[in-house]
């Protein structure tokens, strides 16, 4: 993670905020909104919507269809935003196919992975079977466990996993043992949607390099936050969904390298994604094409790329710089109250704008109920990681996510919240 | 939303702990939160003869499952099946149903709990346990 900010000014919250109508509207009988959910979908601004609208206004159509100058205008806005996508998390615009989100963007290459036994030659890279492996990590929110344990299920591989510390590390001691000759995946999250914590990109990618094994990051909680340069990580397939980085829900995004791509056999078929079709059988489009089946998501692609532009003009360095602050106020507010344990790193090396806590005598619905009166929105419950929240012993945790439009001010209100929580259920 | 009803209940809860005998016992989870409730039912000539329970969760969750061992212990299935209803029609009523004291006792004070959609299912989730508990008996007494 970016600490240094040498050469740039703070980010201009107040200005950043005056683009989010959301931000200045009232809760709960006139509560101002305290957004701090930002992790399970981010707001968006003027920019994005107007971008989505303007591009329904004057010339919505269907994509690589019809050559009317509608079709060919919409054809170059949706690819135009691929290619500015593209450039941002460091790929060629033949490595970006586009997904519904990253849930879908991980069971696209599962899938494959399974279609992979009867399809053409060259996709026996990607076979997976008996005696195979798949590794994963014990931190990883359900949308890169649950397709890899489906994987597993239908192919007879076996699903392993990195375990985590108790400071919401990954646990590499046994990479030797865990990632072998056998493995064929290594998936894993890039920062934890729960913990914070982002994980060595390098030491996991090199052991699967040493053993051939593919690896599959799920960038959902940083490529939002942080800049992320996928061809510089050296991973081979990457996803992040829209929704999370001020852009339309119902797109997202799936990174692979392109030879992969080429190789890979497809997921959904059906129109768009072929080259060329007989009774008899088709062939198909190359990438990303051949991954993107149907009628795609238009106005949606077109809002990524304007929420691009948008994290563009600020800059990611920037963008990081202010989470930092805002999660290490978070984090000292918190430690200075008796009765909450923070779940995941207490200190701010490695580690992202997202804080998982407990309180003592009060279960995290109830903190985040007495929160949710005061205006504060945080998610409580398992965050889809319900095997972490297992190997940490508790059901449940109140989880504050942090993003460039929030203040060191909302901050404080949380820890002041959590107090009053504590207050009301007698326990302070 | 927080009654002093429901959070007497919370901290003193009633009939809670897991006891023998039991004619069937049923484990509930809310898939969103993660709580947890396992519930065990005897029946005796009819009537529900005890309701015994563990669990981990919030007030809500805690606190209902409580209330019920209260509302149903010592009454006829059917009873128990009639205070159920007003109760679910009670939290699904998104705050419109006025709830009858009479029927639901300490029950009433979950009334707010209808206008946060998100903690209905805490609230039911003890009372779910019970109707599949019942079922089971029912299965049992039937095969
Ligand atoms: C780390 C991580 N992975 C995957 C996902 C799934 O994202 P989506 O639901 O947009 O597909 C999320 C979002 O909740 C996430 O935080």
């Amino acid at each position: 993670m970016t600490t240094t900010t040498a050469n740039t000014t703070p980010l201009d919250v107040a200005a950043v905020r005056a683009d989010f109508p959301i931000l200045s509207r009232t809760v709960r009988d006139g509560k101002p909104l305290v957004y701090l959910d930002s992790g399970a979908t981010s707001q968006r601004p003027v920019q994005v919507l107007d971008a989505e609208r303007r591009f329904l206004e004057t010339c919505n159509a269907a994509v690589h269809r019809g050559a009317h100058q509608l079709a060919e205008e919409a054809t170059d806005a949706y690819e135009g935003a691929r290619a500015k996508i593209a450039d941002f998390v460091g790929a060629t615009p033949g490595e970006l196919v586009f997904t519904k989100n990253a849930t879908e963007g991980i069971n696209l290459v599962a899938y494959a992975m399974s279609n992979a036994a009867t399809a053409d030659d060259g996709a026996e890279r990607f076979v997976v079977g008996p005696g195979d492996e798949i590794v994963v990590t014990e931190m990883e929110h359900h949308a890169n466990l649950v397709p890899w344990q489906q994987l597993c299920q239908r192919t007879g591989a076996t699903l392993r996993w990195f375990p985590v510390t108790a400071e919401g590390r990954l646990d590499l001691s046994g990479i030797d043992e865990l990632i072998t000759e056998r493995t064929k995946v290594v998936a894993f999250a890039h920062q934890s949607n729960v913990l914070g914590t982002v994980n060595p990109v390098d030491a996991l990618v090199r052991k699967a390099r040493e053993v051939g094994a593919l690896v599959l990051l799920d960038a959902c909680q940083s490529v939002p936050h942080f800049p992320v340069n996928f061809r510089e990580l050296d991973v081979d397939f990457a996803v992040f969904s829209g929704h999370k980085m001020l852009a339309p829900s119902g797109i997202g995004v799936l990174y692979g390298r392109r030879e992969l791509l080429e190789a890979m056999p497809p997921f959904l078929t059906g129109g768009s994604m072929i080259e060329l079709v007989r009774m008899e059988g088709s062939t198909f489009a190359p990438p990303p094409q051949k991954f993107e089946a149907g009628v795609p998501m238009t106005s949606q692609a077109v809002g990524l790329g304007a929420a691009v532009d948008y994290l563009n003009a600020i800059g990611m360095d920037r963008v990081a710089a202010h989470e930092h602050q805002l999660v290490e106020r978070a984090l000292n507010g918190l430690k200075e109250i008796p009765g909450v344990r923070i779940i995941g790193p207490p200190d701010t090396v490695d580690r992202g704008a997202t804080v998982a806590f407990v309180v003592d005598g009060v279960h995290p619905h109830d903190a985040g109920q007495v929160l949710d009166s005061l205006g504060i929105a945080v998610r409580v419950g398992h965050h889809c990681a319900w095997p972490l929240h297992r190997s940490c012993g508790i059901p449940a945790t109140v989880r504050a996510t942090f993003y460039l439009y929030n203040e060191l001010s909302e901050v404080d209100a949380l820890v002041n919240g959590v107090r009053e929580a504590q207050r009301f259920f007698g326990v302070a | 939303m927080y009654q002093e009803i429901i959070l007497d209940h919370y901290k003193n809860p009633h009939g809670r702990g897991l006891r023998e005998p039991y004619d069937a016992e049923s484990f509930q989870v809310n898939p969103t939160c993660g709580d947890e409730v396992t519930l065990r039912l005897k029946v005796t000539d009819g009537k529900v003869a005890d309701v015994s329970y563990e669990g981990q969760g919030c007030s809500i969750s805690q606190a209902s499952t409580s209330v019920l061992t209260d509302l149903v212990t010592g009454h006829t299935i059917d009873e128990a099946l009639s205070t159920m209803d007003a109760f679910v029609e009670l939290m699904q009523g998104r705050g419109s149903v006025e709830p009858d004291e009479d029927v639901l006792e300490d029950g009433v004070a979950f009334a707010g709990v209808a206008k946060y959609p998100a903690r209905v299912k805490c609230a039911l989730l003890g009372w779910m346990a019970f109707k599949d508990a019942l079922a089971r008996t029912s299965n049992e007494v039937e095969a």
